[in-house]
C-alpha cells in the first residue's frame, strides 16, 4: 500500500472512560471502550469495522469523527494533499475539515429533526459553510435529491411522511451535500426492513462508484457486509482480533472469534446449520476484561499462553492481520 | 399429522381511531402443532405481532379482534375452545399454562422494582397453587433448565443485574413456569447480538424436542427462520400470503413476494461487493392499504387489472396455502384455465 492513498491512517487510538465512585467521585476504574486500534483506510475503499455490542465500534468511529475526543493515538486524515492529526488538532482547526468527513447515522426516525422540511435538512449543512444564496442552494438540494432518487418534489415535506428507507435516503443526501470524502456509516441499514434494505446498500454501492467516496461502515451484520466491504476489521473488546480483505476473511478466518461470528450468521438456508459453533459464556467486560487474550474465556482453542499473555495485532501475510498465538495452525472454517 | 394444537382461522384484528381504521391482521389462517415450530415471518406493519397479541386476548387499545376464530385443542381431547370468544377470566387460565409469550424486549418487558424470583414465582403462585417454598424452588429449577448459571444466586437479583442474553434466558423460563404447550416468541433474539442468538436459539430446539413445545416464532429474520421453523407463514399488510412447509417456503417459493423477499436478503455466502435484487417501493402505511391484492404496487410479476380490483383467495394445494392470482382464483375464469 502506498501511503499516497491513504485517506484515513489510525495508529493506537484509545477510549477510556473513567468509572467514578462514592461521594468524592474517586476514580476506581476505567471502561477500556477502545484499547489501541490501528487500521488505514485507502481512499474509494470501504473498510468495514464489525463487532457485537459493547466491543467498541461506535466508540471508535465516533473518536475518528472527534464527536468525542479520543484518549490516546493519531488520526491521520488526508485530504487535498495535507495530512492532519484529527486526534489532537485544536478545535478552531478542526472545523474547517468537518465538511470532508461526514456521518451517517443507524436510527432515520431520531436523526432528521421533524420540525424542518426535508429541502432544508439537505441544504442545511450548504448553509452553514456559507452558501447563503437560496436559489443555488435549492439547486444543489435538487441535485442531491436526485442522486439517492428522492423525487425533488418531496423537497417541503417534513420527515415523519417518509419511510425508513426514505429518512435513510434523506440522511445520506445532507452527508454528501459538501462533496465529503470520507463517509463514516454508523449501521445505516440495520434499523430498516429487509426489502429496502437492499435498495440503501445498493445506493451506497452506486454513489461510492459515481462519487469516489471512501466509507468506514461500522456495523454488526456480517451478512450485510460482506455485500458492501473490500476489507473487514473485526473487533472484540476494544480491539481489532483481525483484519483482511473481505472474500479471504470469510472464506478462510484465522481468529476463532471470526469463525464463531461467521458461523451464528443465520443463513437463509433451512437444514445449513449443522455444524455451528455456539461460543459459551458472554463477551468479557471492557471495564474488567480477562488477563491475556480478552477472547480465551469462550474459545474452544484457548492455551496456557492465551490465558496468561496479550496477543498482539500482526501482520501474517500481506494485507493479512490477526491477534491470536495460534494464527495459522487452527485451519478454521470459514462460509462462502 | 396429528390434529394441531392451535388453529387460527380468517383471525381479523382491527384498531379503530379518529384517522381511520387500521386493519393489522386481515384473514389470517395457519395450525400450530406438538413439537413443531410455525415461523410467522413478515416487515414492519404485516400483522405478525398484532396476531400473537390477538391469540392471546391482550391486543392493545383501540385493537379488537374482530372475526374469526382461535382454536386451542385441548389436552386429552375434546372439541376445541374458541378463544376468540372466550371471556377475559377464562383467558386468564389460557396464559401461562396453556398459551405462553415471550416478548422481543426482555428489558422492557420486566418489572426493575422486583426481582427475577419473585417474577417468575408470580406465576407459579397464581397457577400452579404451589407454597412460596416449593414456588421458589420450582422457579430455581426453571431457570437452571434454561440455563442461567448459579440460579439459586441469581434468583435474588434484579433484571438490571443481567446481560442481554441472561435477560431472555429469564423471559423463557418465566414463560415455562406454569407448562404451557404452546409457547410464541415475538422476535425472541432480535435485540441480542449474534452469539448470543445462537445461543438463545440453540436453548429453545433443547427446550422443544424435551417438552414437546408447540412453538410460534415471529421475527422478520429469514435466517432465523429457515434455522428454526418446520412450516412458515410469510406475512404481507395483514395476510398470510404463502404457508407452507419450510423446504418447500424456501427452495419453491409461489408468492411473488416471498420469492422477492428471498432474493433480497443479504448472506453470508454472497459474492463481496455484489449488488442485492431489490423490491420496488416501501411498504404502504397501513392507513393506505392498496386495494386488490395489497402487494401489487410492488409486484413484479403482477398479472394486470385483476390483481388492482380483487383480493387473491387462498389457494389450497397439498400442506401449502398461496394468495396469488398467479396459482388462480381469478375471478370468472373458468377452472383449468387460469395460469
Amino acid at each position: 500500500m502506498s501511503g499516497s492513498d491513504i485517506i484515513l491512517d489510525v495508529r493506537g487510538l484509545k477510549k477510556h472512560f473513567p468509572i467514578r465512585r462514592g461521594l468524592l467521585r474517586r476514580l476506581s476504574g476505567q471502561v477500556r471502550a477502545v484499547d489501541g486500534v490501528s487500521f488505514s483506510i485507502r481512499r474509494g475503499e470501504t473498510l468495514a469495522l464489525v463487532g457485537e455490542s459493547g466491543c467498541g465500534k461506535t466508540t471508535a468511529a465516533r473518536c475518528i469523527l472527534r464527536a468525542i475526543p479520543p484518549s490516546a493515538g493519531a488520526v491521520n486524515f488526508t485530504i487535498d494533499g495535507r495530512t492532519v492529526d484529527l486526534a489532537t488538532l485544536p478545535r478552531r482547526q478542526l472545523r474547517p475539515l468537518r465538511r470532508h468527513m461526514q456521518m451517517v447515522f443507524q436510527d432515520p426516525y431520531s436523526s432528521l429533526n421533524p420540525r424542518m422540511v426535508v429541502g432544508d435538512i439537505i441544504g442545511e449543512p450548504l448553509l452553514i459553510n456559507g452558501m447563503a444564496n437560496r436559489a443555488e442552494r435549492r439547486a444543489r438540494v435538487t441535485q442531491l435529491m436526485e442522486l439517492v432518487q428522492l423525487p425533488s418534489a418531496y423537497f417541503n415535506r417534513f420527515p415523519h411522511a417518509f419511510s425508513g428507507g426514505q429518512r435513510q435516503r434523506i440522511g445520506i443526501a445532507r452527508a454528501l451535500a459538501l462533496n465529503p470524502g470520507l463517509i463514516v456509516a454508523d449501521e445505516p441499514v440495520s434499523a430498516l426492513d429487509v426489502s429496502v434494505q437492499a435498495q440503501i446498500l445498493n445506493l451506497m454501492l452506486d454513489l461510492q462508484d459515481r462519487l469516489g467516496l471512501t466509507y468506514l461502515f461500522v456495523a454488526h451484520d456480517l451478512s450485510v457486509v460482506k455485500h458492501v466491504s473490500d476489507r473487514v476489521a473485526v473487533m472484540y473488546v476494544g480491539r481489532i482480533v483481525e483484519l483482511a480483505e473481505t472474500e479471504t476473511l470469510y472464506r478462510r478466518p484465522l481468529h476463532p472469534y471470526t469463525e464463531a461470528l461467521l458461523s451464528a450468521a443465520p443463513t437463509p438456508v433451512p437444514g445449513a446449520i449443522s455444524s455451528r459453533i455456539v461460543l459459551e459464556r458472554e463477551i468479557a467486560d471492557p471495564a474488567n476484561p480477562p488477563p491475556g487474550c480478552p477472547f480465551h474465556p469462550r474459545c474452544r482453542y484457548a492455551t496456557d499462553m492465551c490465558r496468561s499473555e496479550v496477543p498482539q495485532l500482526q501482520e501474517v501475510e500481506p494485507g493479512r492481520w490477526v491477534s491470536c498465538h495460534r494464527a495459522g495452525e487452527l485451519g478454521l472454517a470459514g462460509v462462502g | 399429522m396429528a390434529d394441531p394444537i392451535l388453529s387460527v382461522r380468517d383471525l381479523h384484528t382491527q384498531f379503530h381511531g379518529r384517522e381511520g381504521i387500521v386493519r393489522a391482521v386481515d384473514g389470517v389462517d395457519f395450525d400450530v402443532f406438538e413439537g413443531r415450530t410455525l415461523g410467522v415471518v413478515g416487515e414492519s406493519g404485516c400483522g405478525k405481532s398484532v396476531t400473537a397479541r390477538s391469540i392471546l386476548g391482550i391486543v392493545d387499545r383501540p385493537g379488537r379482534v374482530m372475526g374469526g376464530q382461535i382454536l386451542l385443542r385441548p389436552q386429552g381431547g375434546g372439541p376445541p375452545v374458541d378463544l376468540a370468544t372466550l371471556p377475559q377470566a377464562a383467558m386468564r387460565r389460557i396464559r401461562g399454562p396453556e398459551i405462553a409469550l415471550v416478548f422481543q424486549e426482555p428489558m422492557a418487558s420486566f418489572s426493575q422494582h422486583y426481582t427475577i424470583g419473585n417474577q417468575i414465582t408470580e406465576a407459579i403462585l397464581l397457577h400452579m397453587g404451589l407454597g412460596k417454598r416449593a414456588a421458589r424452588a420450582r422457579a430455581i429449577e426453571l431457570l437452571d433448565m434454561v440455563g442461567v448459571p448459579q440460579p439459586d444466586r441469581r434468583i435474588d437479583e434484579y433484571p438490571f443485574q443481567l446481560s442481554g442474553g441472561l435477560r431472555q434466558r429469564v423471559m423463557i423460563a418465566m414463560a415455562l413456569a406454569c407448562d404451557p404447550r404452546v409457547l410464541i416468541a415475538d422476535e425472541p433474539t432480535t435485540a441480542l447480538d449474534v452469539t448470543t442468538q445462537a445461543q438463545i436459539l440453540d436453548l429453545l430446539r433443547d427446550l422443544q424436542q424435551k417438552r414437546g413445545l408447540a412453538i410460534i416464532l415471529i421475527t422478520h429474520d429469514m435466517g432465523v427462520i429457515a434455522e428454526m421453523a418446520h412450516d412458515v407463514a410469510v406475512m404481507y399488510l395483514g395476510r398470510a400470503v404463502e404457508t407452507g412447509p419450510v423446504q418447500d417456503i424456501f427452495n419453491r417459493p409461489r408468492h411473488p413476494y416471498t420469492r422477492a423477499l428471498l432474493r433480497s436478503i443479504p448472506t453470508v455466502m454472497a459474492r463481496p461487493r455484489t449488488r442485492l435484487p431489490t423490491i420496488e417501493g416501501s411498504i404502504p402505511h397501513p392507513f393506505d392499504r392498496p386495494r386488490g391484492c395489497a402487494y401489487h404496487p410492488r409486484c413484479s410479476e403482477k398479472l394486470g387489472a385483476v390483481c388492482e380490483t380483487h383480493e387473491p383467495p387462498p389457494i389450497d394445494t397439498e400442506h401449502r396455502q398461496v394468495r396469488c392470482f398467479l396459482h388462480g382464483g381469478i375471478p370468472g375464469a373458468p377452472p383449468g384455465t387460469q395460469p
